[in-house]
């Protein structure tokens, strides 16, 4: 479905030059579900943005469906493949009602019969027609980045590049959303494309990931490999041991305890 | 929202103004209507200055019920000239034995029209250039720019008088003039903002779902400029009459007859210290509007713009 090859992103010239992505390589295949992890700064974010144009591709080739993708994109592609941004208070218009914000994306495309899509989309991510005429700042973060996954689902695109959208959401809203995700990939046959820093996240929704740091590859895995901790690399390694996060037993001292 | 039968009773009518969960478009564009109109009523200021300027559209849209007189044509010059103020003429009367309560009335719809025109013009102009340039940078932002600023390098009094004598005197080149010199602070406030606006996720967002650069900037970028540059023109409108007050002032505005209230001030100069109703009446009138759209400038500034309020 998606192929990525040897795609680097270089921004400024000269000393200001700066690698965000280099030389990376992967494939993701129809109705997968693949991870990109990494730490801040590791160019994963980068390479979404690269794949959907919003990132100058300095070298490498992004084909999607075995064809190239053309450069600036066009309609064909943005009906293939659609984002989810990160942050759900700034990815929606805010003097736009939730009808405006998903009839834009059917107006741009000339579909018809934008009343029942837009109530078919909103009931998809689980919101009710109460919530069709509402302002952003009237909703919670998570209704926000549901309607932002409608907005992307709108047009039926077969990939959706997810850019951390569960990270400023908290815990319990974080699960409902992935919960969520992970319920239309398989209803609708999607392909999902998931940064991520959160390899918790990362393997409960996908099978394959890329581990990425400073712009390159440190190796592709599975998220089954990641529960067994058969990690390849210590970097890996070291991102599992982080993703458990605070330990008690190891942060208590027996000392501590006896004293 | 499907008929007017289903509208609540008027003690609901707050209720469902305020409804978290609105069900058409228009009971969601009203409530936030509403909430901007709670907020403006909290300042009692801003209020009296949306009085003043309400009546004078009022009393310009009802001129000739309200005028006693003819503006235009006066009394007997005999008799009737630079009379004081009395309950005949509650103003008194000008050289010419008119009634300056009249003129001043009707002077009105001169002001009116001369924001109006000139709000109409330099508004758009501004916003289209500020945002585009904003939007798109690179060369054509350095290009439309520097047009700014070449604009902006003449104070606007003179730059108005230039235009006049080039166009010649009269209301209507008055009003191009003061407009082609009001718009490059718009452009320069429309782009700021823009530059804002052109990078967050939601501009990003509906870059991807293909949408055309004119359709982003009108249908995304505009409206959220929109109401900072509202803001921007109400509190200029003073400054607009009074340039316009000024070219009439000068004889490069409105021509005798007509009673455009510059310049009646011009004409009252004369007789500034023994008759001086001549030249006050109509500096007062010029005085109360500015003073009532900067007041309402001020109140909208809190409302559409919250962040510059404190």
């Amino acid at each position: 479905m998606l192929d990525i090859q040897n795609l680097r992103v270089t921004y400024g010239t000269g000393r200001l030059q700066v690698d965000a992505v280099k030389d990376v390589s992967f494939h993701v295949g129809t109705g997968e579900a693949f991870g990109l992890v990494g730490e801040s700064g590791s160019g994963k974010s980068t390479v979404l943005r690269a794949i959907c144009g919003l990132a100058p591709i300095s070298g490498g080739r992004v084909l999607v469906d075995g064809r190239e993708v053309p450069t600036p994109r066009d309609k064909a592609f943005y009906r293939t493949v659609q984002m989810v941004f990160q942050d759900p208070y700034a990815s929606l218009h805010p003097r736009h009602t939730v009808d405006r914000t998903l009839s834009e994306p059917l107006a741009i495309h000339g579909e018809k019969d934008a009343e029942t899509r837009i109530a078919q989309a909103l009931r998809e991510v689980g919101l009710g027609p109460s919530f069709r005429f509402r302002y952003p700042h009237q909703l919670s973060g998570g209704q926000r980045q549901r309607v932002a996954i409608a907005r992307a689902l709108l047009l039926r695109p077969k990939v959706l590049l997810l850019d951390e959208p569960t990270s400023a959401l908290d815990a319990s809203v974080q699960a409902e959303i992935l919960n969520l995700l992970d319920e239309l990939r398989r209803n609708l046959g999607l392909t999902y494309i998931l940064v991520s820093h959160d390899l918790a996240v990362v393997a409960h929704l996908c099978d394959r990931l890329l581990v990425m740091r400073h712009g390159e590859t440190v190796e592709e895995t599975t998220a089954a490999a990641l529960r067994t901790n058969q990690a390849a690399s210590d970097y890996t390694r070291s991102l599992i041991n982080a993703s458990q996060g605070f330990s008690r037993d190891a942060a208590r001292p027996e000392s501590a305890l006896t004293r | 929202m499907s008929s007017a039968a289903s509208l609540p009773q008027p003690a609901g009518l707050r209720a469902w103004l305020l409804s978290p969960e609105p069900t058409s478009r228009w009971q969601a564009r009203l409530g936030r209507a509403y909430l901007g109109w709670r907020t403006f009523t909290k300042n009692p200021l801003a209020v009296f200055g949306l009085g003043i300027v309400l009546l004078l559209l009022l009393v310009a849209l009802f001129a000739n019920f309200l005028a006693p007189y003819s503006p235009v044509t006066g009394g007997d010059l005999r008799t009737a000239r630079l009379l004081p103020p009395s309950a005949a003429h509650w103003f008194g009367t000008d050289d010419q034995a008119r009634d300056i309560y009249s003129r001043v009335i009707y002077g009105s719809r001169i002001t009116l029209w001369v924001v109006l025109l000139v709000s109409v013009i330099a508004t758009p102009i501004g916003l289209l250039i500020g945002t585009v340039s904003g939007y798109l940078g690179g060369w054509v932002d350095t290009v439309l720019m520097r047009l700014t600023d070449i604009f902006l390098a003449f104070p606007r009094l003179v730059l108005a008088l230039a235009f006049v004598a080039a166009l010649g005197p009269g209301i209507e080149n008055a009003i191009i003039a003061i407009a082609i010199t009001s718009w490059p602070p718009y452009a320069r406030i429309a782009r700021a903002e823009t530059l804002m606006i052109r990078n967050s996720d939601f501009i990003a967002a509906v870059k991807l779902q293909g949408a055309s650069t004119p359709r982003i900037i009108f249908g995304h970028v505009v409206p959220l400029c929109v109401s900072s540059l509202i803001v921007r023109v109400t509190l200029d409108m003073a400054g607009i009459i009074l340039t316009a007050a000024g070219l009439g002032f000068l004889g490069l505005g409105a021509q005798p007859p007509m009673p455009e209230w510059g310049a009646m001030v011009a004409t009252g100069r004369n007789y500034l210290i023994d008759q001086w109703w001549v030249a006050a009446m109509p500096g007062l009138a010029i005085f109360v509007v500015s003073l009532g759209f900067n007041l309402l400038g001020d109140g909208l500034r809190d409302v559409l713009d919250p962040k510059a309020a404190k």
